[in-house]
């Protein structure tokens, strides 16, 4: 049996723990709230942008543009795999990273090549490990990223495309649903498809705008689109590195939030059992007492 | 027929600017144009360089770079890579900037991306024309 001591010790300890992870978890809560607001701040863009790319697709021959023409018989694929950089979170970066390698699989199984870029450390640690293709300049964490870092990850891409080093590229990256749900996304990325009027972005569906205004272009629509197509790419890893961080934070909330919950549940029963041994040992004490007065009679 | 036009510059990260101003001047990508209330719906791309706007009857700027515009009905909204208020440029990261490009071009070495480092120079030129346009203007 611990003694006494012991056992006073290992719930200061998970008290410690719990400590711990209660910060975690507030710290996280404040940068979902961080996140979250980010997001809210980017959705005026991504949707009329949205809107702008499905305007002028609309209006021309959607072949014209290189980065828009499918190569079924392409050999190469490309996963820009979004992970976050620090564990704790749960199955936050395994879910992720499972999803990438079941499309890496699926490839391979079609006999193509799969190559990687990483963003985030989680990911990239993981991808090397498993011995796949993974591109080493783009190793940045996700920690402090902007819009530079997605248009550095985007123009990679495009450029590998646009050279035939890959034939198809696809994201994958945890959507924000809700605080409880955080979903794994495998995003097509290229070739591009442009945005059909079906899928309108909701801001563009309730501005009342309806897509028949003529307008002036400059300069014409063709190299219009070439200039907005390659952003939309950027736009859309953009999109994705920002929902696997508001992800990320609410999943370490998530995994924080139960693990002060197992504290909790660790201290009652070590606290039941102190008390348990405390008495065990009055009650020797006790009885030694008792019978060495005893035999002095 | 509006007097003014709604101005909207957004970028990835923020709105930058919404106000009702009486006049625009954007740097289309071939050459600028201006923007008075009553304009044709028109869809532009823009260059790197500064749009100037009327608000209130007082002209103020602001770089962008990296953009489109979009008119319809005295509505133009600007999406842009970049942006910022002439109020909000710091002078001295953009003549770093400056000085940065125009060593790499001038060094001629061959991992020099010259694209990138010619934009990196129009963008910080333009910058420093926005804010001493700037500080012209608020003497």
């Amino acid at each position: 049996m611990a003694s006494l001591k012991d056992v006073k010790m290992k719930i200061s300890g998970v008290g410690k723990t719990k400590q711990i992870t209660k910060a975690m978890n507030m710290v996280s809560s404040a940068k979902l709230r961080g996140a979250q607001s980010r997001i809210e701040r980017f959705r005026p863009y991504a949707d009329k942008f949205h809107e702008m790319l499905q305007d002028l697709a609309s209006k021309t021959d959607s072949n014209v543009h290189p980065l828009l023409a499918a190569r079924p018989e392409g050999k190469s694929v490309g996963i820009i795999l979004v992970t976050s950089d620090r564990g704790l979170c749960g199955g936050f970066n395994v879910n992720l990273i499972s999803a990438a390698l079941k499309l890496a699989n699926q490839k391979k199984a079609e006999g193509k090549s799969v190559k990687f870029l990483c963003i985030g450390r989680k990911g990239r640690d993981a991808i090397r490990k498993l011995g796949f293709d993974c591109d080493q300049d783009t190793t940045d964490g996700l920690g402090d990223f902007d819009f530079t870092s997605a248009a550095r990850a985007g123009e990679k891409v495009i450029a590998a495309f646009l050279a035939e080093e890959l034939d198809e590229a696809y994201l994958v990256y945890a959507e924000f649903v809700n605080m409880a749900r955080q979903v794994p996304v495998t995003l097509g990325l290229l070739p591009m498809s442009t945005p059909k009027a079906g899928e309108r972005g909701e801001a563009a569906a309730d501005s009342g705008t309806t897509g028949t205004v003529d307008y002036i272009y400059e300069p014409d629509v063709g190299s219009l689109l070439a200039e907005l197509l390659p952003r939309y790419l950027k736009v859309q890893v953009y999109r994705g590195l920002l929902d696997t961080s508001a992800s990320e934070h609410a999943a370490r909330m998530a995994a924080m939030d139960n693990a002060t919950r197992n504290c909790d549940d660790i201290i009652k029963s070590l606290t039941l059992l102190y008390n348990k041994t405390r008495q065990a040992t009055i009650t020797t004490e006790l009885i030694d007492i008792v019978s060495g007065a005893d035999a002095l009679k | 027929m509006a007097s003014s036009i709604q101005l909207d510059i957004v970028t990835p990260d923020k709105a930058v600017l919404s106000a009702q101003v009486e006049y625009v001047g954007a740097p289309g990508i071939e050459g600028e144009f201006g923007v008075l209330p009553g304009h044709a719906a028109m869809l532009s791309a823009l260059g790197i360089g500064c749009v100037n706007y009327t608000e209130n009857g007082r002209k103020n700027c602001a770089f962008v770079s990296g953009g489109f515009a979009e008119i319809n009905s005295d509505k133009m909204t600007i999406l842009a890579e970049s942006a910022e208020l002439s109020v909000n440029i710091d002078e001295a990261r953009a003549r770093e900037a400056l000085k940065r490009a125009e060593e790499r071009l001038k060094s001629n070495a061959a991992e020099v991306d010259v694209d990138r480092a010619n934009a990196a120079l129009h963008r910080a030129i333009a910058r420093l024309q926005v804010h001493s346009s700037h500080s012209a203007l608020s003497k």
